[in-house]
């Protein structure tokens, strides 16, 4: 008697976590050329991907534009960028917009499948309908490429798409976010940019065991792809606080006098995605962004920041450091600035991000690899320091980080023995 | 794969190894040997070139990092060899060796643009990067100044011609 009652249960059970977890299959659009897209409706949407930046992550080639096939290596296995092309057979062609839609706001593809959070649904699900009918008349108006991903190489269980369900029940609500009343319209324009399509934290927050972000802990930095995105919250440790005026700098140019120049993935988002952006949609983000940082230990007036910048540049007359010693003969030339004027170009490196922040990666890797012409700043060279031993970039990381008043870091053999491997 | 650039202002296509060092090119395949190897670890400045105007140490930097850009040796510095710096190291009898000079005078010549009127606390800050075994810093700091302050007048003779002509 008790026994069937458990059969039956576990099998109504059962049945209802089936019921739950199933996504019906959408039928392919009749019309995906969309013939209710207006040519406003693909240039709009032409700029909204450039603020989400999709190209990036959809482009494994330059040749092929949107085709997916970027390998995401994370904790659980490597996962691959789909195709988002309208070709019919390994692409989006014959999603219908209401399957497109769900897609970014459910994270749940056309045919029902789970899509995994590394593609960032948790964030698109902010995008207005306005948006999301943008984006798909451009993503429709785009060459179709026939190109098939390469299968994700997750290993069990995460493989196993359905368990995203439960991953959902756990970390995601999607309820979208709302404007604060309290704020201007512009600020609530720029955390619309920022929290949906920009997906900000996506990179800046650290995730939890599960890839999930941690809420808790938004925008308080995280190492993705081996590079750093910095933290932009109060616990941010630069010197001088990023504000409205170096952010949209930033965001615009991707350099800024005292915070840094964009290099690596962020090079990428400013020059290639949000190139397209309006100004006025830069200046939104920016007036967001400056509001997460609190209070500044040193004001972003220029005599503060100048009297640090003074006191970097005092040189110890004897006994100097290893790392002193390699920062003179091969920092200095380029990284000098006079205190009351820094240079973005001359990256002011006692007030840099990449040597104040929490994780030693940037500045290891900029200095083995360098920064070539077509990343960081446009136009811009800085020459590869990999022929450096180990122990001379830990001693130059070391004096770097004593002059910008922080503690050494703890793992720099470990990371630098990461990132040369990258580069061979 | 052909990497194009600028060397002097004359369009360059060389096919080499991206990670060939620029200097290497420079002396190798362009045939320039202005531009000298020292250390070729980027702490002596003897292979100081400009990428797009900016003093770089060429024997560390790969070729295939400068794709797109204009690059400046010493032989392109001006086209009759004249440069401010160029008269003012004749002038102060700065080199001894000479080794060291493209570097040196390659550095400056950035310098300048950024700090038109260096201190010594500027100059040697900047030019230490660039070593000399003759040890004739001192008067390399002297040649500097005679250039910047040449090079200023030069400016402020051209700004006050330019109004004369307004």
């Amino acid at each position: 008697m008790v026994k069937s009652l458990t059969i039956t249960i576990l099998a109504i059970l059962t049945g209802w976590l089936c019921l739950a977890i199933w996504q019906t299959p959408l039928d392919a659009s009749e019309d995906n050329v969309t013939p209710t897209s207006t040519p406003e409706q693909v240039e709009h949407g032409r700029i909204l991907a450039g603020i989400g930046n999709c190209a990036t992550c959809h482009t494994a080639s330059l040749d092929k534009p949107y085709a997916g096939g970027l390998d995401f290596p994370t904790d659980f296995g490597t996962l691959y960028s789909a195709n988002i092309t309208p070709d019919k057979e390994t692409g989006i062609g014959d999603w219908s917009r209401e399957a497109f839609i769900r897609a970014m706001r459910k994270g749940v593809a056309a045919d029902g499948s789970y899509l995994y959070p590394a593609f960032p649904y948790t964030h698109f699900k902010n995008i207005t309908d306005e948006d999301l009918d943008a984006l798909y008349a451009y993503l429709m108006s785009l060459e179709p490429i026939a190109q098939e991903p390469p299968e994700n190489e997750l290993r069990f269980p995460f493989n196993l798409r359905f368990l995203q369900w439960g991953w959902q029940l756990l970390f995601f609500d999607d309820e979208p976010l709302q404007p604060d009343p309290e704020r201007s319209a512009e600020w609530n324009r720029g955390a619309y940019l920022a929290e949906g399509l920009g997906h900000c934290t996506a990179c800046h927050s650290p995730r939890n065991a599960f890839g999930a972000e941690k809420k808790d802990k938004a925008y308080a930095g995280a190492l993705v792809d081996n590079w750093y995105a910095p933290a932009l919250d109060a616990s941010q440790p630069v010197p001088v606080h990023w504000d409205e005026k170096s952010l949209y700098a930033y965001l615009r140019t991707g350099q800024s006098d005292y915070q840094g120049t964009a290099v690596g993935s962020m090079g990428e988002v400013v020059h290639k995605g949000l190139k397209v952006a309006p100004d006025k949609d830069i200046r939104a983000m920016a007036a967001y962004l400056a509001t997460l940082g609190g209070q500044s230990t040193v004001g972003g007036e220029k005599n503060e920041a100048a009297k640090l910048i003074e006191a970097a540049h005092q040189r110890v007359a004897t006994n100097r450091s290893r790392g002193e010693e390699l920062y003179i003969s091969a920092c200095a030339a380029c990284h000098f600035n006079a205190p009351e004027n820094p240079r973005a170009l001359r990256a002011e490196l006692s007030l840099n991000s990449a040597v104040t922040a929490d994780d030693p990666s940037n500045l290891l890797r900029v200095t083995l690899q360098g920064v070539a012409a077509n990343e960081g700043t446009p136009g811009i060279v800085m020459p590869a320091f990999a022929t450096f031993s180990d122990d001379d970039i830990a001693n130059l990381a070391e004096f770097l980080r004593s002059r910008a008043g922080r503690p050494p870091w703890s793992d720099v053999h470990e990371r630098l023995k990461d990132l040369r491997q990258l580069q061979n | 794969m052909p990497i194009q650039f600028q060397i002097n202002g004359k369009a360059t296509t060389v096919d080499v190894p991206e990670d060939t060092p620029l200097l290497w090119v420079i002396r190798d395949d362009v045939g320039l040997t202005g531009t000298k190897f020292g250390c070729g670890i980027g702490m002596c400045g003897a292979c100081t070139v400009h990428i797009n105007g900016r003093a770089t140490r060429s024997c560390i930097t790969p070729v295939g990092s400068i794709a797109g850009t204009a690059v400046t040796t010493i032989e392109g510095l001006t086209q009759g060899g004249n440069h401010p710096l160029q008269q003012a190291w004749v002038e102060a009898q700065t080199p001894q060796c000479g080794y060291c000079q493209p570097g040196q005078i390659m550095q400056a010549a950035a310098m300048l643009r950024e700090f038109p009127n260096p201190t010594d606390d500027q100059i040697d800050q900047i030019m230490s990067g660039n070593l000399c075994r003759c040890m004739a810093y001192l008067r390399i700091r002297e040649a500097i100044k005679i250039a910047a302050g040449n090079m200023q007048a030069d400016a402020a003779e051209g700004a006050a011609g330019g109004n004369g002509h307004a």
